[in-house]
């Protein structure tokens, strides 16, 4: 266990005071300011915060990697190991010395496992390249060696997928790439900015053990950039919280965990804890009597391959979704939890026929009069359908049309489809505004003047417009950070009980959905393996793969690490 | 990558049958037709032709038949014997006059061309990495003053300057010696000495159009996440530049090729003539205006299957640069 080490491991990197300062029209930009922390071998800490903290910035300033117009005002980093200390805030972001140590005693493992590897290069291509630069080994060696680090990071059939494209790599894969890559010359410092943000929850799982465990193997300092404070919890030795710039808070990770002193720490750590169990604003579920608003009934769609007159291998159809069969009650938030690629996306757009399903029946009982069969509605029936479900989507920055005011964005349901106009639709919009706790005066802005936070209320004050009762909220908090995260549950627990809504809630987030939803449905590979009450899904789950995925989940207490007693799942 | 070939090339048959389908319909939509407009042009003459010899020319060509059986007797020509019909403005056989002409259009498009890719691609790279540096404003100058200088004036200012300083005959390809000569060095270096103004005029509109989206295409690859991936392993800025985002960024560029080659031949038609340089695309200009319809099907027919196998050849050429197309 790392966390036996001796805190008086030799440190291998230190930064003193580093400001990172961006030149702007209108002044400078302090992205970091007087920041510093020590990497002590065979240690791991992890720098935490919300987007915009400058955790990143200060990352990347230990390698000189950060782009015009910013650039290091002040401070040092201090590079010890063999032979003299290097300073390398003093060294040019272009020059030679800066090039031996990146990729050679500093490796760096990114966010984006798909877009911070070449598309059009091989896998060992990229691995092979910093072998050649670094060790100046040959084709032969260099090729070898590369298949021994993909070995080393549990890539299967590493003499085969050494030549194929990151492309015909899942994500959990391509990461496990870039961390052979960053580990090729065996540095002596490892910094890992989001590496497992963009991955499923059991891949993040695992791949944060390949990285503890290879950090361990070769004793290396760690720098882990997260603003998951379950991440933090299940890897750090000491901690860092960044906020707007500074450092406001650095300590062994249990000090920090359980005897935080900063209020923004506090503030943090309560946001977090909060998720980890069901909202106090949930009142007990609706009585059993309750109606099913929609009934959904061995729900399918299938994607049939593309006929082709000359490939010869035939394709398979690929069941996005298959056989699903729910209830959502009146009143009740039904969650659909799942990894990508699960078909909870397309769960939600069959159910609205935004997606054709090619199985199944979806019945939809409105207010007053008989049920109705959604799949055999006319253009004119699911237009009407439409209104009273409605959707709020995941990207709070690419669901608004950027040349729309807000007022504009708001009013189009209401205008499409001809239910208010003139002062009316005025008054609506106000009205809507408020309810999502934004000032009405700000209708005549557009969505960038706004916050992630604020454009997601904007998504969902449009959704509200036409009173709807149902509301399909996919991923609908996964964009932001955690502190607003809690504030949009809030805010859709509120207006849940004030408006009467039912919602299906989709969601990779367990805790999301144990905050939120009375009810849990498991998804897995286009089914539904377990639907049950949430509480004893996410406590007491019963199939093998909830079982997996629940316990993968990092849990914010280091005193009660939840990855390293994992369940497995085999294949 | 065999079967992605054949697969293109198959796809290229259907395209070409409605190509030729079309290149016909097009000859044949203007009122009238060759014969009609030899009669007229013989009674301004004075003379008449009397029916009999109408009837025999028009049952000859099977100008009297209908749409599909002139098309089938001039696509069967073409396909099992070479045949693209008779030039009757020139009184000879339309395939006499095409290749000779056509060779000379693809010798001066592909030098041009060359000329683009080895003047553009540099600066562009240039353009884009140094964004908004005194060199790149000086090349985007030059370069809006390429595309806005029409290219005929360009023409004429270039053979004032060659004729008036360097004292060279200019028009056509060879000076008036060697224009019936034997190939020698001299008459080499004589074609050289013309080769430049065509090449230069042909070249300059494309050039700055090409350092516009190179310089666009690689600005946005430049901050991409793999580049600073690739800066991070140590690589130098030169090296992981070229090795990189410019790999990438040529992309958009070969696609262009399947517009640029029909595009010269058609498009410097101004300059051919300027020039009086015997290339395609004065005497399409000429069979058109004449409605010599089998010279001016050929040259149609023959650009739309140059534009096809430019966008097979560009096709290729993405598939073996970006294998998110070849494995598709």
């Amino acid at each position: 266990m790392t966390t036996d080490l001796p805190t008086t491991a030799p440190t291998v990197l230190e930064v003193r005071s580093l400001s990172v300062e961006f030149a702007l029209r209108g002044g400078t930009f302090t992205a970091a300011r007087d920041v510093g922390f020590k990497l002590q071998a065979g240690r791991t800490l992890c720098l935490v915060g919300e987007s915009g903290s400058g955790k990143s910035v200060t990352a990347r300033a230990m390698m000189q990697l950060i782009d015009a117009p910013g650039r290091i005002a002040r401070g040092n980093i201090m590079l010890g190991g063999a032979g003299a200390p290097v300073d390398i805030a003093t060294l040019n972001p272009r020059g030679e010395a800066i090039r031996a140590i990146r990729g050679r005693r500093i490796g760096m493992i990114f966010q984006e496992p798909m877009s911070s590897l070449s598309p059009v290069h091989t896998i060992g291509a990229q691995i092979v390249e910093v072998l050649r630069l670094h060790l100046k080994m040959d084709a032969k060696q260099a090729r070898a060696r590369t298949i021994e680090l993909l070995r080393q990071v549990e890539i299967p059939d590493p003499e085969r997928n050494i030549d194929r494209y990151t492309f015909e790599f899942s994500g959990g894969m391509r990461q496990r790439a870039m961390i052979a890559m960053a580990l090729a010359c065996n540095p002596q410092v490892l910094i890992a900015d989001e590496p497992t943000t963009a991955l499923d929850v059991t891949t993040q799982a695992e791949v944060l053990d390949l990285i503890s465990r290879m950090q361990r193997e070769l004793g290396m300092a760690m720098l882990l950039i997260t603003h998951d404070m379950g991440v933090v919890a299940e890897v750090a030795d000491d901690v860092a919280v960044m906020y707007r710039g500074k450092i406001v808070e650095a300590g062994p990770v249990d000090e920090v965990f359980h005897n935080a002193r900063h209020p923004y720490t506090r503030r943090l750590l309560s946001s977090v804890l909060k998720l980890e169990r069901t909202s106090e604003l949930k009142q007990a579920p609706a009585a059993a009597a309750a109606e099913p608003i929609l009934s959904v009934r061995d729900l399918g769609k299938v994607y049939q391959p593309r006929k082709s007159l000359l490939s010869r291998t035939p394709k398979v159809a690929v069941k996005a979704v298959d056989g699903v069969s729910f209830d959502l009650m009146a009143g009740e938030s039904l969650g659909i939890v799942g990894e990508s690629g699960s078909g909870k996306t397309t769960l939600g757009r069959l159910i609205l026929r935004i997606v054709e399903p090619t199985d199944g029946a979806v019945t939809y009982r409105p207010q007053s009069g008989a049920p109705i069969d959604v799949r055999g509605l006319d253009k004119q029936g699911l237009r009407n359908l439409h209104q009273q479900v409605r959707l709020i989507f995941q990207d709070p920055f690419a669901s608004l049309n950027p040349r729309m005011t807000v007022r504009q964005i708001i009013a189009d349901p209401l205008v499409v489809n001809r239910i208010a106009s003139g002062a009316a639709l005025e008054a609506r919009v106000s009205e809507l505004l408020g309810m999502v706790g934004l000032d009405p005066a700000v209708m005549e802005r557009y969505p960038h003047a706004f916050s992630g936070g604020q454009r997601q209320r904007i998504g969902i004050a449009r959704a509200l417009a036409l009173n709807p009762r149902i509301l399909i909220a996919d991923e609908a908090t996964s964009a932001l950070d955690v502190s607003i995260r809690s504030q949009m549950l809030d805010l859709l627990l509120e207006l849940q009980q004030r408006l009467g809504l039912s919602f299906l809630f989709i969601s990779h987030d367990i805790g999301v959905v144990r905050y939120f939803c009375d009810r849990v449905a498991v998804m897995r590979r286009g089914k539904i393996v377990e639907i049950g009450a949430a509480e004893t899904i996410c406590t007491a789950p019963e199939h093998p793969y909830t079982k997996a995925l629940i316990s993968a989940v990092p849990h914010p207490d280091p005193r009660h690490k939840r990855m390293r007693t994992r369940t497995h799942l085999d294949a | 990558m065999l079967s992605f070939i054949l697969k293109r090339v198959l796809y290229m048959v259907p395209t070409l049958i409605g190509m030729s389908l079309v290149s016909f319909f097009i000859i044949q939509l203007p009122p009238g037709d060759f014969l009609t407009s030899l009669i007229s042009a013989i009674a301004d003459s004075g003379q008449s032709l009397d029916s009999a010899t109408v009837a025999a020319l028009t049952a000859q060509y099977g100008l009297d038949q209908p749409f599909y059986v002139q098309y089938w007797k001039w696509i069967s020509g073409i396909l099992f014997r070479g045949d693209f019909g008779w030039s009757f403005d020139w009184g000879q056989p339309v395939s006499k006059l095409i290749w000779d002409r056509m060779g000379i259009t693809l010798f001066v498009s592909t030098l041009s061309l060359i000329l683009i890719w080895a003047v553009a691609l540099p600066i562009g790279i240039y353009s884009a990495v140094k964004r908004y540096s005194i060199g790149d404003h000086i090349f985007t100058l030059l370069g809006f003053i390429g595309l806005a200088i029409p290219t005929f004036i360009m023409a004429l200012v270039l053979m004032y300057v060659s004729y008036k300083f360097l004292g060279q005959s200019v028009g056509g390809l060879f000076s008036p010696e060697y224009q019936d000569a034997p190939w020698s060095w001299a008459k080499l270096w004589d074609l050289c000495l013309h080769l430049w103004i065509p090449i230069v005029v042909i070249a300059t509109n494309s050039t700055a159009a090409l350092i516009r989206v190179m310089r666009a295409n690689l600005s946005d690859e430049l901050n991409k996440p793999y580049v600073v991936t690739a800066r991070a392993k140590g690589l130098s800025e030169f090296t992981l530049i070229m090795r990189y985002p410019v790999r990438i960024a040529l992309n958009p560029f070969i696609s262009t090729i399947g517009w640029v080659l029909p595009a010269l031949i058609s498009g410097v038609t101004i300059t051919a003539i300027v020039l009086n340089l015997p290339m395609a695309g004065p005497l399409l200009l000429r069979a058109l205006v004449s409605q010599d319809m089998y010279l001016a099907g050929a040259f149609i027919l023959l650009m739309s299957v140059l534009t096809l196998v430019g966008m097979l050849i560009s096709d290729i050429l993405l598939a073996v640069l970006d294998p998110r197309i070849r494995l598709q």
